[in-house]
């Protein structure tokens, strides 16, 4: 009965996950495509470094060491899943310990010492967000939904925790009453203790009731998860590694080229053979003005982002008062993608391009149009407040790059809408006359005569 | 000795191991054109033949990229490439972090291959390479901050350079609590500076000229012409431009060894 219920209720979570992973995955291919598949061996380094070895994390200590915990607690209990799963589906308990022996004790000690860490750990956490305030865990742009998701992701993790002590304990003391049923798991770390401590005077219908409550909650937590992580910024957990792996490898200096403008412009120079000259060609949208015009790295960024906020607590622009903050705009990218996703798996005509054109079957990124674009959600106080400085990107300990995409939306706003700050249009026509930043009637070389 | 330029050197037929990229900075601000000036005489003194492309030069195009005015980027960038190449220029020094950062890693992609470096670059080659000696008198035991300008620091990883410059003056250095990596931005990058703050609560260049003066420096040197505009203008508002000075590593070397 048990194993029934437990193969009903983990395949249907498996196959709501699935499409649930799989609009997350459709909704970054809204993006354009950029070919990253280059320089593997050092994309794999990063991965092993920023990813796997928390790298930059370490920037910051003292949040570092307690997400270490439940970083490292989470690998480790995988084993334990991986046992849960084993014996959900065939029904038997703790398939591990009988072909392990002295190394399960090992196994399940360490996971039990881990997730002592880890619980800690997350007291520490609902401390900084609720009560001491951390600054970065309290701006405004963390208001509703993502403050309450931080601290759900918090609570499930204690359920988590509670579950496997639970569990673990219940069994420590049945294993000494039935150990035909509850084969010796050797003494582990925590239970051995709490378990007799707690639990020594339970009837063994209880006890066996507690350990199955133990048992369940622990794994209704691992699939609650599972489902819940793509609605929320906690899917980090899994997107911070191809995401580090994707990241970029050139000079941080380096904008992206615009190879359509710098063949024009060499042509307009008379610097090459005139290029093919699409004369009746419509004018090309320049930068971005949706997650259409954005790569699919920058929607993968957003996805990844855990609004940790420590781009924008580095942020100068944001630390000294103004709109901008580097966060805001990754979760933004994300949730105008999800938007955008939901109206296209509605399949609703009312988003098509073109209303009335009978020849649009399916909607798609391409004929999409809700009247909507990114500018909606990003204000150009925002991207106007940018310096450039990178120090978002180099903030971000899973390597999310907050300025391309801010860069590309300041392209859409010059190039393909002809806006942006009145304070620019003087030093684009001193450059664009006299080459200079400052319209100034003097010779450039004037100073060498005064040396 | 007068300062040449590359038409001048080529119809001469001199060769010169180096081009001084003034940047516009360098040519018309009146406070950046003492950084060339000094700069140029510490050229002089260690004997390095260099010229300069005067007139034929033009804004690197960084602010305009920034911008997202790519059109007008690429025309800059290309004609001053097609100087560059035309006189066969194999490095560049510049005093310009951004004009830096543009020829060395955007300009590759537009058909321009120099090897460019920074000016504390060099002058720490000339240092090392015993072209230049200081004496270490002139700011000896001073206390002095350091700030990172992003272009040369974050941006291009260079935060060694202009260090080992500041410590062979010999100078006590005091660093500011973002400093390196960690350093705030001047707020003049991205174009900033040729525009209005957006609106919020306090200026960039106030709240660095705030960790300027808690390191109670009475020196901070730096290493491009827009953050010195953007800290001078930060330390009147602090009403602190008496009490602190704001000097790009070249003066001070040059201040040093005359």
């Amino acid at each position: 009965m048990q194993q029934l219920i437990f193969i009903l209720i983990s395949g249907t979570v498996g196959f709501i996950a699935f499409r649930q992973y799989k609009k997350v995955f459709d909704n970054i291919k809204l993006g354009q495509s950029e070919d990253i598949s280059d320089r593997k061996f050092v994309r794999w380094k990063n991965v092993l470094l920023v990813a796997f070895g928390q790298k930059k994390m370490f920037k910051n200590w003292i949040p570092a060491i307690f997400h270490l915990f439940i970083y490292t607690a989470f690998l480790f209990t995988q084993v334990e899943l991986i046992e849960i799963l084993i014996d959900g589906i065939f029904g038997v308990h703790r398939f591990f310990s009988s072909f392990l022996g002295s190394f399960y004790t090992v196994v399940i000690s360490t996971i039990e010492i881990l997730s002592f860490f880890a619980l800690i750990a997350t007291f520490v956490f609902l401390y900084r967000r609720n009560l001491l305030k951390v600054p970065r865990l309290v701006k405004s742009e963390l208001n509703g939904w993502p403050k309450l998701d931080a601290n759900l992701i918090l609570l499930g993790e204690l359920f988590l925790v509670t579950g496997i002590f639970t569990m673990n304990g219940a069994d420590v003391v049945l294993q000494s009453i039935d150990p035909m049923h509850y084969p010796a798991t050797g003494s582990l770390a925590m239970s051995s203790m709490l378990g007799p401590l707690i639990f020594d005077s339970f009837e063994v219908q209880n006890l066996m009731l507690i350990e199955r409550i133990g048992w369940w909650l622990h794994l209704s937590v691992v699939l609650g998860f599972i489902v819940y992580l793509p609605v929320s910024k906690h899917l980090h957990i899994f997107l911070a590694f191809p995401n580090v792996y994707f990241s970029k490898l050139g000079p941080r200096g380096k904008m992206e080229n615009m190879p359509a403008i710098m063949n024009e412009v060499k042509s307009m120079l008379g610097l090459e053979s005139e290029t093919i000259n699409d004369s009746n060609e419509e004018m090309p949208e320049f930068g971005a003005n949706d997650v259409f015009g954005l790569s699919w790295k920058n929607i993968l960024n957003a996805y990844t982002c855990t609004e940790c906020g420590r781009c924008s607590a580095v942020c100068p622009a944001n630390v000294t008062g103004k709109k901008l903050s580097p966060r805001k705009i990754m979760m933004d990218i994300r949730d105008r993608a999800e938007e955008v996703g939901r109206n296209i798996s509605s399949g609703n005509m009312k988003y098509a391009k073109t209303k009335d054109n009978s020849a649009i079957k399916h909607l798609t990124g391409s004929n999409y149009d809700d009247g909507k674009t990114l500018f909606d959600y990003i204000s150009r106080a925002e991207i106007h407040a940018c310096t450039t400085c990178n120090a978002c990107v180099e903030a971000c300990p899973v390597m999310i790059d907050p300025l391309e995409p801010i860069l590309k939306l300041r392209r859409y706003e010059i190039l393909t809408e002809s806006a942006g700050p009145a304070d620019w249009v003087p030093m684009f026509t001193a450059m664009e006359n006299s080459g200079c930043v400052w319209q100034i009637p003097e010779e450039r070389e004037k100073w060498r005569t005064e040396m | 000795m007068k300062i040449k330029t590359m038409a001048e050197v080529s119809s001469e037929d001199i060769h010169v191991e180096i081009l001084f990229w003034v940047g516009c900075a360098g040519s018309f601000d009146a406070r950046a054109q003492r950084v060339t000036k000094a700069f140029s005489k510490l050229l002089q003194k260690a004997g390095i033949s260099f010229a300069i492309l005067g007139n034929e030069e033009m804004c690197s195009g960084d602010p305009a990229r920034r911008a997202g005015n790519e059109f007008i980027f690429q025309m800059l960038a290309l004609q001053n490439i097609n100087t560059l190449n035309m006189y066969g220029v194999k490095k560049i020094v510049t005093a310009c972090p951004h004009c830096f950062n543009t020829l060395k890693n955007e300009y590759p992609e537009l058909g321009g291959n120099y090897e460019v470096v920074h000016h504390t670059q060099f002058l720490q080659e000339l240092l090392n390479s015993g072209k230049l000696k200081v004496q270490g008198g002139a700011f000896k035991g001073k206390k002095i901050t350091y700030h990172d300008s992003c272009y040369l620091g974050r941006i291009n990883n260079e935060y060694e350079a202009p260090r080992s410059l500041l410590n062979a003056l010999d100078v006590d250095l005091s660093e500011m609590k973002r400093s390196k990596a960690n350093g705030l931005c001047c707020g003049a990058g991205g174009a900033q500076m040729f525009k209005e703050d957006e609106a919020g609560n306090k200026k960039i260049n106030i709240e660095r000229a705030e960790d300027v003066i808690n390191t109670g420096a009475q020196i901070v040197s730096a290493n491009c012409p827009f953050c010195i505009t953007m800290l001078t203008d930060g330390m009147k508002a602090k009403d602190k431009e008496d009490n602190v000075m704001i000097m790009d590593i070249s003066e001070m070397i040059l201040q040093d060894i005359q």
